[in-house]
């Protein structure tokens, strides 16, 4: 039974830094209907930006804010100079380019740092709590992921449901051409998208770093579980990436925990399967259009 | 007040509009009539800055549009409901207006002014917070029109207002149509296939057949021409 707590609340864990990432790929395709698979290696790069500034003397909580800034604007010109220009050009024109700037991100940052992997610092102990006797599967730590994973997704919510600007950005992903005869400015709007990406893809990054063999590829298994995440959420709700998130870390940490670490990315992709087949559109899919 | 002069619009080798050149004057409407294909959208498509020209002007109150980014021409306060209703049905029906105002109204006279969108149309009232997409061709087509008046605008461009809709909800929507205009500064350049109904609520009217104007008349001598009518109009 112990087993199974442990497993529940590593689960919880993953899930959750899967549901960062995941909220960052939402956050794309319902502005711009891309998937991009550069996200993982986005983080990847912005994390090796706070590990540059954490050798150089920089506080972590100082480089944890200046990754997120980083991530903003690098989610910003990624739109801006790579996916802008593509407008109106074939759908896969935008996924070649991503499959592309991932690629060259993976190669960037292996020629500059190296491709073995290394430690990175945690923001508190990653020893497990004790509660009456037992030590959990569960420490200061996780508690630290679970909390900042939560505020971002509150503040992404709260400014999507209670702004005015969260209100251009939803009728901006909804409808370009109707929100732009309405005066709204889209273009803008959906660079703030992918700025908002690279700000939840930065924090994952930041989330994983200290518990994985820190490299040049280390998001590349997590961009499949995040991806399994929004898929399961429905691709187009930040809710549907929280609650895909949690499926997903559940699902692979029990595999992981009952089967053996090996057959982990097998589980996420035979739960992606089963979550196509039993409901292609994801749980939080917006029901279709009623026509009347 | 609208000018539009020897606009030319192509579509690769088609033409969709040859040298069309006419005014629309505040508080009138203009009807845009035509058959299918006869450059009647690629007209109102063109001043709102959602299609591109070949050549010509589109002045609006002495100021070129053509060139111009669709929302700044909405910001010069040019609405344009397209063909097919142009609701976001994922917003709700407040939100569908309340994204209307942001542009051109502070926090405070928002709701005052969604409020009187829904004075205008009750019906709308009741489903304020509903998603769009669960509203009737009708309650849609009130919305859209509702949502183009609620920031008072200078120009109103009416693409087929009348399609699918029963003709009672159509002379209803065209009546009030009328009472907002007539006696405002608001010039309405509105496209009808329904050309009688357009006829019997407009000051002006421009027959266009495969993208020229064939006929610019007041809307009393179209409607009184039978010839006319049944040559290009089909009544």
């Amino acid at each position: 039974m112990s087993l199974f707590i442990n497993f529940t609340l590593n689960g919880i864990t993953e899930g959750m830094i899967f549901a960062s990432l995941a909220l960052a790929l939402v956050l794309i395709f319902r502005a711009t209907k891309i998937i991009n698979f550069a996200q993982g290696a986005m983080a990847m790069m912005t994390t090796f930006i706070a590990f540059s500034l954490l050798n150089a003397g920089l506080g972590y909580w100082w480089a944890f804010v200046a990754v997120l800034a980083i991530g903003f604007v690098f989610g910003a010109l990624v739109e801006r100079v790579l996916i802008r220009p593509l407008h109106g050009k074939s759908e896969l024109n935008p996924v070649i380019v991503t499959i592309g700037l991932l690629v060259v991100l993976e190669g960037i940052a292996g020629a500059v740092y190296g491709n073995a992997s290394r430690g990175f610092p945690a923001a508190y102990s990653q020893s497990g709590l004790v509660v009456g006797h037992t030590k959990i599967a569960f420490s200061h730590f996780d508690v630290f992921v679970l909390v900042a994973v939560l505020a971002l997704m509150g503040a992404i919510l709260v400014l999507f449901r209670a702004t005015s600007l969260g209100l251009r950005m939803r009728a901006s992903a909804f409808s370009g051409e109707i929100s732009r005869l309405l005066g709204v400015r889209v273009g803008i709007l959906l660079t703030l998208g992918w700025a908002l990406a690279g700000v939840a893809g930065a924090l994952a990054g930041m989330l994983v770093a200290p518990t994985s063999s820190f490299g040049p590829y280390f998001m590349d298994l997590i961009l499949i579980y995040g991806f399994t995440a929004a898929v399961i959420g429905g691709l187009e709700s930040p809710v549907g990436a929280l609650v895909g998130g949690l499926i997903t870390g559940l699902c692979t940490s029990y595999v992981g925990g009952y089967l053996g670490s090996g057959l982990q990315p097998l589980g996420a992709l035979v739960l992606l399967m089963v979550a196509l087949m039993a409901r292609p559109e994801g749980i939080f899919a917006r029901p279709p259009a009623r026509r009347v | 007040m609208l000018e539009v002069q020897d606009l030319s619009v192509s579509y690769g080798p088609v033409d969709a509009l040859k040298s069309v050149t006419f005014s629309a004057q505040p508080g009138a409407i203009t009807a845009i009539l035509g058959a299918n294909g006869a450059g009647k959208t690629t007209l109102l498509r063109t001043i709102s800055g959602l299609a591109r020209a070949r050549s010509g002007s589109v002045r609006f109150d002495g100021e070129e549009l053509l060139g111009e980014a669709v929302e700044n021409i909405a910001r010069r306060g040019v609405a344009h409901v397209p063909e097919g209703r142009g609701i976001i049905e994922e917003l709700t029906v407040e939100d569908n207006l309340r994204l209307a105002t942001l542009w051109c109204m502070g926090r405070h006279d928002r709701p005052e002014a969604v409020e009187r969108t829904f004075e205008l149309f009750p019906r709308l009232s009741g489903f304020r917070r509903h998603h769009a997409s669960t509203l009737s061709g009708g309650e849609r087509q009130m919305l859209v029109i509702g949502r183009a008046l609620i920031t008072r605008p200078q120009l109103l461009l009416l693409d087929e207002p009348s399609l699918g809709l029963a003709p009672l909800i159509t002379a209803q929507l065209m009546a009030l149509l009328r009472d907002q205009t007539v006696g405002s500064h608001m010039a309405v350049v509105l496209v009808e296939q329904n050309a009688q109904s357009a006829l019997s609520v407009s000051q002006r009217a421009i027959v266009l057949n495969l993208g020229e104007i064939v006929v610019n008349d007041s809307a009393a001598n179209v409607a009184g021409d039978s010839d006319l009518r049944h040559h290009y109009l089909g009544f």
